[in-house]
């Protein structure tokens, strides 16, 4: 019961706002000195326990350091940016006249989503893709459709959007594919628990929700236009009230 | 053959370069703390494998106490104004968007290499795979864009480092909630979550042991910041004990919608940093900090429908089929 304190700590500093790294340590700490705790322990044993949960922390911290390869591609990114990437990519929709946000966005769930399901989940991100392409083709797209300068606050719409494409496309596009992570998760937890599954026998059960996922991310997306025009003409007419207003 | 140690070193190298030009950078907001953190990271890609448990222990001590006790700062090395992007975007073309083409078709391509030829397989070594060779694109498309474009020599390292900064702490959260689970793990904490929802949701019908599967994975997730962390625990302690084995669902239906229930908690939650942080400070969005912030609230809309209908799938398909 008491190791669950950790989880407590996990959700109080989320409360409390406290910075995560701070509060996942301590959560970690906490649960290993409380798996401990047994009628009559000493101190110095809960200080042991303390010490070697850091360890254990200390060797999990490094058996996952393969997060950190995805930084590589910054340097690359920021280089091309240096010599006008994010324009060249506004101006290539800007070209397209019927491209809005809304559509374009829709288009990149397709793609994301697709390639996603055959195994290609690192085709899309947000340093590689969203950053650099996406976002800045959703702003000039919208820009065009509009005809005049996106306010600071339509232009940070879009682009949460434009992250939001691509966590949904990937999340429920992978799951199609046999050999990702959760599949494979999935397949060795079964076997322990005396079930024999094949991975295609899940893989094929994401189909459905990949299904709803377009069909309800998509609509979002094609009313997202609309909301756009709405805001965007709000804004003006504020503009315009303030002018007559002489303000 | 190329392999994860090979990738950490070039990494390594990469956050030490970082460091070493944030130590002389004198405008820099916070450059003694921030060149120690990315310096640190440089040590741990570096000699992790030889620091041991309790060294790599002490090395997460740190880190956390220089990224998580105060903010840091935000570099600001020289870069090219919006006129000079605005030409050189014009002059270039698309041709700007190949470089960036080249990391994911030789991450994709190399994967593929590695799978199925014998060149392949003898170039990139058999695990993790694809990070090997997202690695390997990353730095092929880095000499290219170089040998083309020919901007100064540490453009690349400061404009890196510039990106780096505005990522922040939060580069490291992924790494410190999976060793949170394996912590967890460790010490049986799913098995006694396990027990707690048994006795205080009764399953006295299919419906119920469907709907406290799907919200206990979304709950799980939020809080844990990985739909992985969840599974077990809840597959666990719901999942099979109840919607399969005792209401007779379909194992396989059951797990896939319920990873899926899983990744709509992903979508909801901060702790989630590279899907839901990452972004929103990659973006420069101005409620990054906020624990609800821009991407999280264009996502949850989808996330609570999409846990809804994951809800129904499961219960219309896996006692069916």
């Amino acid at each position: 019961m008491l190791v669950l304190l950790g989880i407590a700590v996990v959700v109080a500093g989320f409360v409390a706002r406290i910075n995560p790294l701070l509060v996942i340590l301590a959560a970690a700490i906490v649960t290993g000195v409380m798996a401990a705790v047994v009628p009559g322990v000493e101190p110095r044993a809960l200080l042991q326990a303390g010490v070697d949960t850091l360890s254990a922390f200390g060797k999990a911290f490094n058996d996952n350091r393969y997060f950190h390869i995805t930084w590589l591609v910054l340097p690359v990114i920021g280089l091309l940016e240096r010599k006008g990437l994010q324009e060249r990519a506004r101006m290539l929709v800007g070209k397209v006249r019927a491209a809005t946000a809304g559509r374009l966005l829709v288009s990149y769930m397709l793609v994301r989503q697709l390639t996603a399901a055959l195994g290609l989940t690192s085709l899309g991100g947000h340093p590689q893709m969203v950053r650099p392409l996406i976002a800045p083709m959703a702003e000039g797209a919208a820009e065009v459709d509009a005809g005049v300068v996106l306010p600071d606050k339509v232009r940070f719409r879009i682009r949460g959007m434009a992250a939001a494409t691509d966590n949904i496309g990937l999340f429920f596009g992978e799951d199609i594919f046999i050999a990702i992570g959760s599949i494979v998760l999935i397949v060795g937890f079964l076997e322990q628990s005396g079930l024999i599954v094949e991975p295609l026998q899940i893989s094929v059960w994401a189909i459905p929700t990949a299904i709803a996922a377009f069909a309800v991310h998509g609509a979002r997306l094609l009313l997202f236009d609309r909301s756009i025009h709405r805001e965007i003409e709000a804004g003006r007419t504020e503009t315009a009230v303030d002018a007559e207003a002489g303000r | 053959m190329i392999t994860l140690e090979h990738a950490y070193l070039v990494v390594g190298l990469m956050f030490l370069a970082f460091a070493i030009l944030t130590l002389g950078d004198r405008e820099h907001p916070t450059r003694i703390r921030s060149a120690l953190f990315w310096g640190l990271i440089a040590a741990s890609m570096l000699f992790g494998s030889w620091l041991g448990g309790l060294g790599n222990g002490i090395l997460v001590l740190a880190l956390v106490a220089i990224g998580g006790l105060k903010r840091l700062g935000v570099a600001r090395p020289a870069t090219t104004g919006p006129e000079v992007r605005m030409a050189s975007a014009a002059r270039r073309g698309n041709a700007l968007f190949l470089p960036a083409l080249i990391v994911p078709i030789v991450a994709v391509g190399g994967t593929l290499a590695a799978k199925h030829s014998a060149a392949g397989a003898w170039l990139i070594a058999p695990v993790q795979t694809t990070l090997i060779a997202l690695g390997l694109g990353c730095v092929i498309a880095l000499i290219a864009a170089m040998a083309w474009l020919r901007p100064p020599l540490l453009a690349p390292v400061q404009e890196g480092r510039r990106l780096m900064d505005s990522i922040g702490w939060a580069a490291l959260l992924p790494q410190m909630l999976a060793s949170l689970g394996a912590v967890f793990l460790a010490t049986n904490v799913g098995g006694v979550v396990g027990e707690l929802v048994t006795q205080a949701v009764p399953m006295t019908s299919a419906l119920v042991a469907v709907i406290a599967y799907c919200l206990g994975m979304a709950l799980f997730t939020v809080i844990m910041g990985n739909a992985f962390a969840a599974f077990p625990v809840m597959t666990a302690a719901i999942g099979l004990p109840f919607v399969v084995h005792q209401f007779g669902g379909n194992p396989a239906i059951v797990c896939a919608i319920g990873m899926l229930a899983g990744f709509c908690g992903t979508l909801m939650t901060p702790m989630a940093a590279n899907f839901n942080v990452v972004p929103a400070n990659l973006l420069e969005l101005p409620d990054r900090n906020s624990p609800l912030n821009g991407v999280i609230r264009a996502q949850m809309p989808t996330a609570l429908i999409m846990l809804g209908i994951n809800i129904v799938l499961m219960y219309l398909l896996a006692f069916r089929f």
